[in-house]
């Protein structure tokens, strides 16, 4: 029972950082109706922002560390951001007319671009930072086994919970929102009534990058690594959870991230860790065979 | 003037901020284990200036559009006959005077991708369906031959069709469940499968040899080894024909290998688009709905494209073991994957040529410019988003139709066939 509800919370605090990085996928996807296969790099770069303002700010002697937290946040969120504009700005908007292939495969050059750049720019090596917050609550202790939520785990849920909170609101309240909802629904109609779609798309591209570069700080201090390969394999896990949620919805990208964050965890702590990936395949495979809307979306129809 | 100046200040603007922290600040090294900052501040002004004088001055240049005789879309209508040049420069290659090992070696590694690339075609070029996870089925060609040798002693001859027919079955069975997604689902589910494969590989040392691979017998030449160390009850190539043992020979025999077996898909595929099944794959592709109205099953239509496609790659895989002596999980990485699905759609998707031109400028050119060896990824990146602005349908886009009705005229039909 208490390893169960160890992984039970580390499955949590995964699927909190998947569910940030999802929210990206499935906004884009809602919008234009593409996969971003680049945004697992985006998140790549956030945490590498991260780490790098992190590094500036010991350098300034900042050692006060909620401040130190609070810029690494920032600075990450704005300038990942940029970047979030920059690759739609480059690589997206020319295509908006072009056949459904096209985007996707700028999107996979774009995805090529930015991990080699980063590698050639910041070495190969995994960029380590010490633990800024440590210590946690012991919940309980059963047959000498320890059942800790640590400070950052509340930290990083804690955290996911605002931002999706301060997110549903942006989405259902104020302009920005309507005309996202708008452009989801129908781009040229949205155009004709004085939307400024792409201005529209950039800013979905921007606040889904800043999410993820949310993702990236969280995964810095949580695992205290970052390396230019690590957004693959969290940005096809991140679909995965969009997928499963159902596409286009924003709670279900946060419901399929912790899904996805429970069934890696405790798959690799009753199972067997080097598979846990290929569990989280097998269940994107199973989800969209047998209901390919995913938990929380709209059936789609088909029209000729 | 005004107004260009704003718009070149800021994607100045822009510029310096991608770039502070990336380029500008270099986490190092600092001993101890410890991370440290490497300061590259003149790279930042100069990668800024760079896009603040190129957005001033070139904002309002735009490329004069090319007359209709010199665009890349008529190439086939030019009536050179690019299909036989291109076979018989193929053919007669390694007796060209500057082929060194080196070139045909690196014309192998060419036709190997043109192999993959012809069969990937069929799937997302005629057929229509994205497929990320090619390299699962080159990966299942290579390990069955491997594993054929290994515990059953199979020759290479012994094992290639058996390396295409298990590559074909398993694009049956991974097909089966996941052919009714659309487009973009299928995309993430065949990436999926491609990973789930990759990790098994590397999860089952004592089958597979793990990460560390496994060692595959070359090929023989009609029971004639090829080596130097010639293997216990065998006659050498060189011995048999009263010649010097020469390394080039077994190179000269591994490219008429792919080549001859390149020339066998190619010739496959071309009578497979006439057949009824390969117009349906087409119709499938242009409308989904309305060839279903005509009566065409499209799972057994996919399911028959996805099939034939893996069976092409399992052939590759087979010949790429046998030609590395050695595989492991590293050759069959998703990069792969993009890598063919990129000349596919760079190529122009259902173009035999196509597929040709793309490996050659995708494999052979970065080969070539070894000595921007770090830069070589980078700049694979940016001619797939630099080739997919400029041309969005691809190199040699054309969707004719394989065949066209002949009760009606039609200027030119059916060029390039």
């Amino acid at each position: 029972m208490a390893y169960f509800l160890q992984q039970t919370i580390n499955g949590l605090t995964l699927g909190a950082i998947y569910g940030l990085i999802a929210i990206g996928y499935t906004m884009v996807y809602g919008i234009i109706g593409m996969i971003n296969f680049a945004h697992g790099d985006i998140y790549m770069i956030g945490a590498f922002i991260s780490v790098i303002v992190f590094l500036v700010l010991g350098a300034a002697g900042v050692t006060y560390v909620p401040a130190a937290i609070l810029v690494m946040l920032l600075a990450s969120m704005c300038l990942t951001a940029l970047y979030g504009w920059a690759v739609e700005r480059i690589a997206y908007r020319p295509l908006r007319r072009s056949p459904r292939l096209a985007p996707l495969i700028s999107a996979i050059g774009m995805s090529i671009l930015l991990q080699n750049s980063v590698q050639l720019l910041q070495g190969a090596r995994d960029k380590a930072i010490p633990p800024l917050i440590q210590g946690g609550i012991v919940l309980m202790e059963q047959d000498g086994f320890t059942v800790t939520l640590s400070w950052l785990q509340i930290l990083i849920i804690g955290m996911t919970v605002a931002l999706m909170a301060g997110f549903s609101w942006v989405i259902a309240a104020t302009p920005l929102g309507r005309a996202q909802r708008a452009c989801e629904q129908d781009r040229v109609m949205a155009s004709l009534l004085g939307i400024d779609v792409d201005r529209t798309i950039s800013w979905t591209f921007m606040i889904g990058a800043a999410l993820a570069a949310v993702a990236g700080l969280m995964v810095t201090l949580y695992w205290g690594v970052a390396d230019f390969f690590m957004g693959f394999l969290a940005g096809v896990k991140a679909f995965t959870a969009a997928v499963l949620g159902g596409v286009g919805s924003l709670p279900g990208a946060m419901l399929g991230g912790m899904l996805i964050g429970l069934i890696e965890a405790l798959y690799s702590g009753y199972f067997s860790v080097e598979y846990k990936d290929v569990s989280v395949f097998a269940v994107l495979i199973l989800v969209l065979i047998f209901r390919p809307t995913g938990l929380l979306g709209r059936p789609e129809v088909e029209k000729v | 003037m005004i107004a260009r100046l704003k718009d070149a200040g800021l994607a100045g603007l822009a510029a310096f901020g991608l770039s502070l922290p990336m380029l500008g600040l270099e986490t190092i090294d600092a001993g101890n284990g410890k991370l440290g900052l490497a300061t590259h501040f003149d790279r930042v002004a100069i990668t800024v200036a760079m896009v603040f004088l190129g957005r001033l001055f070139l904002s309002r240049v735009r490329l004069p559009k090319l007359p209709a005789k010199f665009q890349v879309t008529r190439l086939p209508a030019v009536h050179i006959p690019w299909a036989p040049f291109f076979i018989v420069l193929a053919l007669i290659l390694p007796v060209l005077p500057f082929a060194s090992r080196y070139v045909v070696d690196l014309a192998t590694t060419v036709l190997i991708y043109v192999m993959l690339g012809s069969g990937l075609n069929v799937v997302v070029g005629l057929a229509g369906l994205l497929d990320l996870g090619y390299v699962a089925f080159y990966a299942v060609g290579a390990y069955s031959f491997a594993l054929l040798a290994k515990y059953l002693h199979f020759t290479f001859w012994e094992a290639l069709p058996l390396a295409g027919l298990f590559a074909g079955s398993f694009g049956l069975l991974l097909g089966f469940p996941v052919l009714r997604l659309r487009g973009d689902y299928l995309a993430i589910v065949t990436l999926g499968f491609g990973e789930i494969i990759r990790i098994i590989l590397i999860n089952l040392p004592p089958v597979t040899g793990g990460p560390n691979g496994i060692d595959v017998p070359r090929p023989s030449f009609f029971g004639l080894a090829m080596e130097r160390s010639v293997p216990k009850g065998m006659t050498s190539f060189a011995h048999f024909f009263n010649i010097g043992f020469d390394p080039m020979q077994r190179v000269w025999f591994l490219y008429y290998i792919v080549l001859a077996l390149l020339l066998a898909a190619i010739l496959l595929i071309q009578r497979l688009r006439r057949l009824p099944v390969g117009r349906a794959w087409e119709a499938l592709r242009e409308d989904e709905i309305a060839s279903r109205a005509l009566g065409i099953d499209p799972t057994k239509t996919k399911l028959s494209a996805f099939a034939i496609g893996a069976m092409l790659a399992g052939f590759a895989g087979c010949f790429f073991a046998t030609r590395q002596g050695f595989i492991s999980p590293e050759s069959f990485t998703f990069m792969e994957s993009a890598t063919i699905l990129a000349i596919v759609v760079l190529g122009g998707m259902g173009s035999q040529l196509g597929v040709v031109l793309a490996s050659l400028v995708l494999v052979g050119l970065p080969e070539v410019g070894r000595q921007f060896a770090e830069f070589r990824m980078i700049l694979f990146g940016m001619a797939m988003i630099a080739i997919m602005v400029w041309r969005p349908k691809g190199l040699l886009s054309h969707r004719q139709p394989t065949i066209k009705l002949s009760t009606i005229k039609l200027p030119k039909p059916g060029a390039g066939v």
